[in-house]
């Protein structure tokens, strides 16, 4: 059971999982800390991985995961190539919405190793939207946390009105313009 | 008056970072209290060193002196030149070649048995050229030399020939050994680094929560982290590493490649040279793995290097039974 579905479990009550998957050690890290310092109302969960599939013997104690958010570090090729290995291991209906890439380290352009094709490609092939933002800074790693927080809550449903189907067509059409 | 002795002091003087030189000439000793007193040292160090090279004039310093001063001062910053280490035994029949040339010859004994010898170079027609120095410090209990040959490497094989007469030992020759840091060089020759250990013992399983916050960030990779990090404690021990600019592989193995392409007729080994460096080489290999950048455990090619005391290798062939390559001892 090694693929990750999206409604394989039943959900729990007032609250949502995000699973962060990539880019090992600290900005992972502090981006989970920065989302549990924000104000919402509901509970969170948040999983790190450095790469999938995830370790079978704690499978049932993993609740059911909302939203995936794929860190590829731009300064690293080897994070991009275990973000696309990974990718093989999450079942199809994930990426209806409930996937996206965030792309860490845009700050420092001079050590940039991973091409900026790969990247929009990626988010083309898997119809997912791509988030830049550099984890390294406070202010910017806030707003993402802030960011992923609003998704996940979409993901998890609890946004009325709006499925994570059609958010995700929302940032597709609006980053193509 | 020796001109050219003062002025060698005053370039030294110019050299040393402003604060420090007070320190570093009452180390020197040559000038009296009194004497440096007078130097205002609030001026740029170009008036400093003046002022210095004046009162050495007064006090007719000379090319003694200015050696003292210059061993003081790569003996307080050794990480300015590249040391080599030189590994002397008593195997083999000792022979010697009459070479004469004109040299210039302090020592200087310090608190770790540690002989601090200073050569300035000449040839056989011209005296010697301060400038052109080379530096050895020798350990009197052990068979270990680090030479900083700098400028005149042609000049090595007489000084390690001085060496083994000096020393009473037969042959010297060169461990594959290089850095700007002698401290971390005489650790890694003296064992002085924290080695590791085997242990069979299992260690201990941590299921202590630190923070009530934890429970709400859960790490699917933590087993994974822990191997990691266990293997990196036995590949490089807990303590801090020696430190090392560099490591250079030069591979002279054959290309193998698919039989039908057939890509080189003559079979001539591959030459490539693959050179590792870094502000502290093994400080950055024992941080690959814990930052996802590589997989542990890491090739003993990388992890050998304290243990067999070398940052150069040669990899070859091995002999036709087995394919593959080693590693040239």
């Amino acid at each position: 059971m090694a693929v990750l579905r999206p409604f394989d479990k039943l959900p729990e009550l007032n609250s949502a999982t995000i699973l962060l998957v990539g880019a090992e050690g600290g900005p992972q890290q502090q981006l989970a800390e920065a989302m549990l310092c924000e104000k919402k109302d509901f509970n969170i969960n948040i999983h790190l991985a450095s790469s999938l599939p995830l370790p079978p013997e704690r499978d049932h104690l993993r609740p059911r995961i909302d939203l995936i958010a794929f860190v590829i570090d731009i300064k690293s090729k080897y994070s991009l190539k275990s973000v696309q290995a990974s990718l093989a291991y999450v079942d199809v209906r994930f990426f209806l919405g409930k996937v996206c890439f965030l792309v860490t380290g845009v700050g420092r352009v001079n050590n940039c190793s991973v091409e900026m094709n790969a990247i929009w490609k990626l988010g083309e092939d898997y119809c997912s939207p791509v988030i830049f933002c550099e984890l390294e800074l406070e202010g910017i790693r806030v707003a993402t946390a802030q960011r992923l927080l609003r998704m996940l809550q979409i993901c998890a449903g609890r946004v009325p009105g709006v499925s994570a189907l059609y958010f995700s067509l929302l940032m597709r059409n609006s980053a193509g313009d | 008056m020796d001109e050219v002795a003062v002025e060698y002091i005053r370039r030294t003087v110019l050299k040393i970072p402003r604060d420090e030189i007070m320190a570093v000439l009452q180390k020197w000793g040559f000038l009296s209290e009194a004497q440096l007193q007078t130097i205002n040292f609030r001026q740029t160090k170009e008036s400093i060193s003046h002022s210095v090279a004046q009162l050495c004039e007064e006090s007719s310093a000379g090319i003694k002196q200015a050696a003292l001063l210059d061993i003081i001062y790569n003996h307080i910053y050794p990480n300015k030149r590249v040391w080599s280490v030189y590994h002397m035994n008593k195997t083999g029949k000792a022979s010697f070649f009459s070479f004469s040339t004109q040299v210039t010859i302090n020592f200087r004994e310090y608190e770790d048995n540690a002989i601090w010898i200073r050569i300035a170079w000449g040839t056989p027609y011209t005296k010697p050229n301060q400038y052109k120095t080379s530096y050895v410090v020798y350990h009197s209990q052990t068979p270990y030399v680090f030479i900083s040959a700098s400028t005149l490497r042609s000049n090595l094989p007489l000084l390690c020939q001085a060496m083994v007469v000096a020393s009473n030992y037969h042959n010297i020759r060169e461990m594959e050994l290089r850095s700007h840091c002698l401290n971390s060089l005489k650790d890694i020759v003296f064992k002085r680094y924290s080695q590791n250990f085997q242990t069979n013992y299992p260690l201990q399983e941590r299921n202590v929560l630190t923070e009530n916050e934890d429970l709400r960030i859960n790490d699917e990779n933590r087993s994974e982290k822990e191997r990691i990090h266990r293997l990196n404690q036995e590949c490089f021990g807990d303590g801090p590493q020696p430190k090392l600019d560099f490591a250079q592989y030069k591979l002279e193995t054959m290309f193998k490649s698919d039989p039908k392409w057939d890509v080189l007729e003559k079979k001539e080994p591959f030459r490539c040279l693959v050179k590792f460096s870094s502000p502290h080489l093994l400080e950055s290999l024992k941080s690959l793995a814990p930052a996802g950048l590589a997989d542990a455990p890491l090739s003993p090619l990388l992890t050998c290097i304290p243990q067999k005391a070398r940052n150069y290798f040669k990899i070859r062939e091995k002999s036709s039974l087995h394919p593959g390559s080693f590693v040239s001892p």
